[in-house]
């Protein structure tokens, strides 16, 4: 209705706006971005987490900046507030045209952002998936955080130890028809047969990955079998749900519990003696290897191709495996000793 | 308005029309509409000057493939707000023929046809939207929450959590392509031909004067002729529709149909709509002010990424921008009632929109 005077609207709102975008454009300039073309190769490398404000990601991507440090590269960090493809997509594009040395990403969506990877290495950027990988014909190296063998190895590892090596346990998982805890559970069963008969696995319950059904399961597990003496819980919802029951339970401190959790959900249970131990890998090792395979394929020492070896500062010496993955190795075990040095 | 071009200023003195207290260029110049192209203009010398990498015309390539969705689906989101209604289920419809396409793609199906029922899917959701607030008469507001869980609850549902990818290459290098060496994208052209197809149904035809008619007076509107049930049911289907045709874009673009796509997208059209000059009480507004919010909100988040400005920040700008330029009209208007009350000549209220 009232549609004149709005000039001094727009101008406040264009002073606003031109204050930021001066102010960032000048915040920029300092980080020196896109950096040169030096000796070593443009040794800028930018991580692109599935989103921002995730700590895993916070934990990875410092370790990334270590190593960045280590090497005198140019760390930066950049992501959608939201994990969804599309919003990675602009970064990559953003990423692209201001010409990074190297991307390191972890994937939203294994297609849904391959276009635009393609299109980063047709200018030259390098492309390292970390965590969650991509098709792998729109990156370079693929740094994995565990392979399915090391991490039914720690499990059956840990839980034997901490029941000694003989008696019933049980399997809480995510849901029936998840695909990473099935491949785990079917190697753990076979290492179990192999090498640990004492011990045996009477039931695989299902919590869905939801914090009550998983709670419920551990207390219909534990009043089927009155003999259980451990729990195995290979995703991070069911291991903190199991947890908590026990905590609460007659059974703390005499039934066992490990499997694969954070040290943020664990701590008061570690603390407690409710948990002795459980695994992950450490996301901080993650992002610092995946910043050395960068500066790697940035240097040219390495194509991604099998066979290929790389240095990666305190961690060693690395090798390419096949489809141009890199192992991080086994899995990192939390225990009360060092659960205090993690934030994740 | 969108095609009067700027004519040489009237001589206010010489020829005034009774019910305008303001000359001719005046009211075409001072517009809220034309302050978001101002702001829009400033915006990309300014970001073109200092933000390194933004001169570039890759920017342009990237930025219009980017709110191309915006774009198409704030067409009809526009037509909707003026007549003081709302559609919060447009971006859950992309995502519902999104996966529609896609399931039916898997299928087997050609992707031709699977585009087409999406369509039609799309155009299903927006009859429902505008058969529950016509005909049975609820707020948009609160059945259009409803339909966006509804609607992201069967995409996500079809298809879980898995993605479906296999798109004809024809296509998804259709939705990338270029016009020739310009580095514009091709999707311009459906978007160009929807935008003069929405322009003139808004502002040149009677069914754009019933819009703006009902936005100002449902009753009004309803005694002079226009029959406003069937305008709205129109709306909501159209913006069924075209969020079906940003649907189908959008998982070319990204050669991926997931439930979750495009999750949140409502909002953004929603925000550059209302920064574009669309009363959110219905009344007023017009599409060039809300291409030109699109685009500005666009601009101003590529160029802060280029500048490595994390996403939070981005959001918090696009916000303060929002909430200034409503504040700023209410306090405008606030303003000049004060100015004017005292003595003031009653002034004839006139809708200078379209």
């Amino acid at each position: 209705m009232l549609f004149q005077k709005k000039t001094r609207a727009a101008a406040l709102a264009a002073l606003a706006v031109s204050v930021a975008l001066v102010a960032t454009g000048c915040a920029a300039g300092d980080s020196g971005s896109g950096g040169g073309e030096g000796d070593g190769g443009n040794l800028s490398i930018t991580f692109l987490p599935k989103n921002l404000g995730n700590p895993y990601f916070d934990t990875s991507n410092a370790g990334g900046e270590e190593a960045i440090e280590e090497f005198d590269g140019t760390f930066a960090e950049v992501g959608p507030a939201e994990a969804t493809p599309d919003g990675q997509v602009s970064y990559i594009n953003t990423l692209t045209q201001q010409g990074v040395g190297a991307i390191a990403i972890s994937a939203n969506d294994p297609k849904a952002i391959c276009d635009a990877l393609n299109e980063a290495r047709d200018a030259g950027v390098k492309v390292v998936t970390f965590d969650s990988d991509t098709n792998t014909d729109c990156r370079d190296v693929f740094v994995n955080q565990a392979d399915a063998e090391g991490i039914a190895k720690v499990q059956v590892d840990l839980i034997a130890e901490q029941i000694g090596d003989a008696g019933e346990i049980a399997i809480l998982s995510a849901s029936a028809n998840a695909t990473n805890q099935n491949a785990w559970i079917e190697l753990m069963k076979e290492q179990l047969a192999a090498d640990h008969p004492g011990i045996e696995l009477v039931e695989v319950v299902y919590g869905d990955d939801d914090d009550q059904t998983s709670f419920d399961k551990t207390a219909a597990l534990l009043q089927t079998h009155p003999n259980l003496k451990g729990i195995v819980s290979p995703t991070t919802v069911g291991i903190a749900a199991a947890a908590r029951y026990l905590q609460t339970s007659e059974y703390q401190g005499k039934v066992a519990l490990t499997g694969l959790g954070t040290p943020n959900q664990m701590r008061e249970y570690v603390e407690d003696g409710t948990v002795t131990a459980f695994a992950l890998w450490n996301p901080a090792d993650l992002g610092y290897l995946a910043a050395y395979a960068s500066k790697a394929l940035i240097e040219g020492d390495i194509t991604g191709a099998e066979g290929d070896t790389f240095d990666a500062g305190k961690l060693g010496e690395y090798t390419v495996g096949a489809d141009g993955v890199v192992l991080l190795g086994d899995p990192f075990v939390f225990d009360a000793e060092n659960i205090g040095e993690f934030d994740f | 308005m969108s095609s009067i071009t700027q004519t040489t200023p009237a001589p206010a003195s010489v020829r005034q029309y009774r019910d305008y207290d303001q000359p001719l260029w005046k009211r075409l110049l001072l517009t809220r509409e034309m302050a978001i192209i101002a702001l829009l203009i400033v915006v990309v010398i300014i970001a073109s000057m200092t933000i390194r990498g933004f001169g570039q015309p890759i920017t342009l390539t990237y930025l219009i493939l980017d709110v191309t969705p915006i774009l198409l689906i704030a067409l009809p989101m526009t037509l909707i707000m003026i007549t003081g209604e709302i559609d919060l289920s447009v971006a859950s419809v992309v995502g519902l023929s999104s996966v529609v396409t896609g399931v039916l793609t898997h299928g087997g199906m050609p992707f031709e046809i699977a585009a087409l029922i999406a369509l039609l899917v799309g155009g299903i959701g927006g009859a429902i939207n505008g058969f529950l607030v016509t005909v049975v008469g609820l707020p948009s507001l609160a059945v259009t929450i409803g339909t966006l869980a509804l609607f992201r609850g069967l995409a996500v549902g079809l298809l879980g959590t898995t993605a479906v990818t296999d798109f004809p290459e024809f296509w998804t290098d259709l939705a990338k392509a270029k016009l020739g060496t310009t580095g514009v994208p091709l999707v311009i052209i459906p978007f160009l031909v929807l935008l003069v197809i929405f322009a003139v149904l808004l502002h040149f035809t009677p069914f754009g004067r019933g819009i703006y008619a009902i936005g100002l007076s449902k009753e009004t509107a309803a005694f002079s002729g226009v029959d406003v049930g069937r305008t709205k049911f129109i709306l909501f289907v159209l913006a069924g529709l075209v969020s079906a045709l940003a649907g189908i874009y959008y998982t070319l673009r990204f050669g991926s149909a997931r439930g979750d796509n495009a999750t949140g997208m409502e909002l953004q059209v929603i925000a550059a709509v209302v920064l574009g000059g669309v009363s959110v009480f219905g009344g007023r507004g017009a599409l060039h002010g809300v291409i030109a919010g699109v685009l500005l909100i666009g601009v101003l988040a590529s160029a802060l990424r280029l500048a490595n400005v994390t996403s939070d920040v981005i959001n918090i700008i696009t916000g303060v921008l929002l909430v200034i330029s409503v504040v700023s009209s209410s306090f405008l208007a606030w303003l000049r009632t004060r100015r004017r009350a005292p003595g003031g000549k009653p002034r004839v209220e006139v809708s200078t929109a379209g």
